[in-house]
């Protein structure tokens, strides 16, 4: 066993034990932070496959922005842990229906003859001071142009409708303009006035 | 070296022997980079102390010396507030989530220092030299906020809750201004490897360096890692006359020094990769004999403590922002003028050879 298997398994494992407890974990401060950790070790095994691009966005994206805007939700929540569980038994069903095909499909990738491992080529290796992200963003921005550009634009029209969903027009809200904050000079606040001093009695 | 890794090759075999000898390495170098950091960080603190009360007309520590040397005073006041520190209770309060309290300054501080891997000092020395650098130093730098937010939640305290809720906020709005700023640089240098970066910004004197043709940008870098590192003005995650101490409220001894070292760590790091970044690293201002005498090594320090020196003037005499008002600068101001920079240099580096080859702009653009 080589250095690199060693990590591999230790990642593995670290990823396998992290999202089961993301799905086991009473608190759900906990259940989020473990999806935390189950990113950044999903990000490890992505470095092992020397997508160190994709691995960094992972951690950036979905580590440094997502999650703790999910946390931050989370720990907001008052959370009454029996409420969650009354409906259980009347989902399982369904539940397990789901999990059933999802690992139905997971089996055809995985034994199919079409996806089987014999199939897929290794990927060749790369001289040392090959780019991932120059060849990555060379493919996004010239082969890929159209789907990139959709995936954007869909994105767009998601802030734009999750922003016109929240927005309220309250009456009367107090709101103070800071560039007129900026423009006032003294002569618009402080009268000078000139007096003439009193005389004592 | 070639002797001790010729020694490790003996003792484990030629399949364990290279590892290991390049993680024992790794490990020597990690403690040669962090041991000079946290001195420099415990230093940064009494030259906060200083020059914040040369500025308001005070002395600042002046009893603490080593072995009574009395032109020394004042310089044992760090290592002295460190012992303190080291010797106070933990005190965990009550109802508190007792792993989470003890992770949340580990998870502050970790990512500080993880992100010093990538940090070239020189041409030559640097522990990691990855391609996609910029980047790690981005994602290392997001996790920080963790900390904040986890120290916050895990204290069972309204104040502390509050500092946290500010903290992520801030945190992330400011973080977009950033990268976005970073981005035009990487449209300058065509690489996110930061001795790339550095090595883009020759060409004889400070001219070329990235900062003329980013100013706005070196501005909204360096502004955003003010807001990103939780400093005065922008220090409502702490706001010690509103929250009392915000997400720290609840620590004491080495536990809070965590916090505090991992404040000052990133503020170091912000400062250094401004300088690798908009001032040109380890370059010289002018390519001429007596500036290129003093080592490069010598001059990126020179920066770094002159950024830092901005970070405490700050703190001296701005007032701290409102909260709507950090939120209207990061999203109204800063974003909007990042976006027009990069449609702007996008245009410019799509102007005819020609043009892109003649005096100003080959400057910057090879």
């Amino acid at each position: 066993m080589s250095f690199q298997d060693i990590t591999f398994y230790f990642f593995a494992t670290v990823l396998v034990a992290s999202a089961l407890g993301v799905i086991t974990a009473r608190n759900p401060v906990h259940a989020a932070l473990l999806l935390v950790l189950a990113f950044f070790t999903c990000a490890g095994l992505w470095l092992l496959l020397q997508a160190e691009f994709l691995a960094i966005t992972l951690v950036l994206v979905y580590v440094g922005a997502v999650m703790v805007l999910f946390l931050f939700v989370v720990m907001m929540l008052d959370i009454n842990l029996d409420r969650l569980r009354e409906g259980f038994w009347k989902w399982f069903p369904f539940g397990a229906l789901l999990a059933l095909v999802m690992a139905a499909e997971m089996a055809m990738v995985l034994m199919g003859r079409k996806f089987s491992i014999g199939q897929m080529p290794a990927p060749p290796a790369r001289a040392a001071d090959y780019s991932n992200t120059k060849e990555l963003g060379r493919l996004i921005y010239t082969e890929y142009v159209y789907a990139f550009e959709l995936a954007a634009v869909i994105l767009l029209v998601a802030i734009v409708a999750a922003i016109a969903l929240t927005l309220r027009r309250r009456t009367g809200p107090r709101f103070l303009d800071p560039s007129q904050q900026v423009k006032v000079k003294r002569a618009d606040r402080v009268r000078m006035v000139s007096m003439p001093s009193e005389k004592k009695e | 070296m070639e002797y001790a890794q010729q020694l490790f090759g003996q003792f484990f075999g030629t399949e364990w022997g290279p590892v290991l000898f390049s993680l024992t390495k790794n490990l020597a170098l990690i403690v040669a980079i962090v041991l000079p950091l946290l001195l420099g960080v415990a230093y940064l603190t009494l030259a906060e102390r200083k020059i914040i009360a040369f500025m308001q007309i005070r002395v600042g520590p002046n009893r603490v010396t080593f072995f009574g040397i009395p032109w020394l005073a004042g310089w044992g006041q760090p290592i002295a507030d460190a012992v303190k520190a080291l010797m106070k209770e933990i005190i965990i309060p009550n109802g508190a989530n007792k792993t989470l309290f003890i992770m949340a300054p580990i998870l502050t501080i970790a990512p500080a220092l993880a992100a010093w891997a990538v940090v070239p000092f020189s041409p030559e020395m640097v522990l990691a030299d990855i391609n996609a650098g910029l980047l790690y130093i981005l994602a290392m730098t997001s996790m920080g906020v963790y900390g904040v937010i986890i120290a916050g939640w895990a204290s069972n305290s309204k104040y502390a809750f509050l500092g946290a809720m500010r903290s992520a906020a801030q945190v992330v709005s400011y973080e977009l201004a950033m990268g976005f700023a970073l981005v035009c640089v990487l449209m300058l240098s065509h690489s996110l490897n930061l001795g790339d970066i550095v090595k883009g910004q020759q060409g004889g004197s400070f001219i070329n360096w990235y900062l003329i043709p980013l100013f706005p940008m070196f501005l909204v870098y360096f502004i955003s890692g003010v807001a990103e590192t939780n400093r005065a003005p922008f220090d409502v995650a702490e706001g010690e006359s509103e929250i009392v101490a915000g997400f720290h409220v609840e620590y004491s001894g080495m536990a809070f020094t965590v916090f505090f070292l991992a404040e000052y760590a990133n503020m170091i790091l912000v400062a250094t990769l401004a300088s690798l970044i908009f001032l040109g690293g380890w370059l010289p201002p002018f390519d001429i004999a007596p500036f290129t005498l003093i080592p490069g090594f010598i001059w990126l320090l020179l920066k770094i403590a002159f950024l830092l020196f901005f970070f405490l003037w700050f703190r001296a005499t701005f007032p701290r922002y409102r909260y709507d008002q950090i939120m209207r600068l990061g999203w109204k101001v800063f974003i909007p003028l990042t976006l027009v920079w990069i449609v702007l240099l996008g245009a410019v580096m799509q102007l005819p050879p020609a043009m892109l080859n003649a005096f100003p702009l080959n400057l910057w653009f090879h």
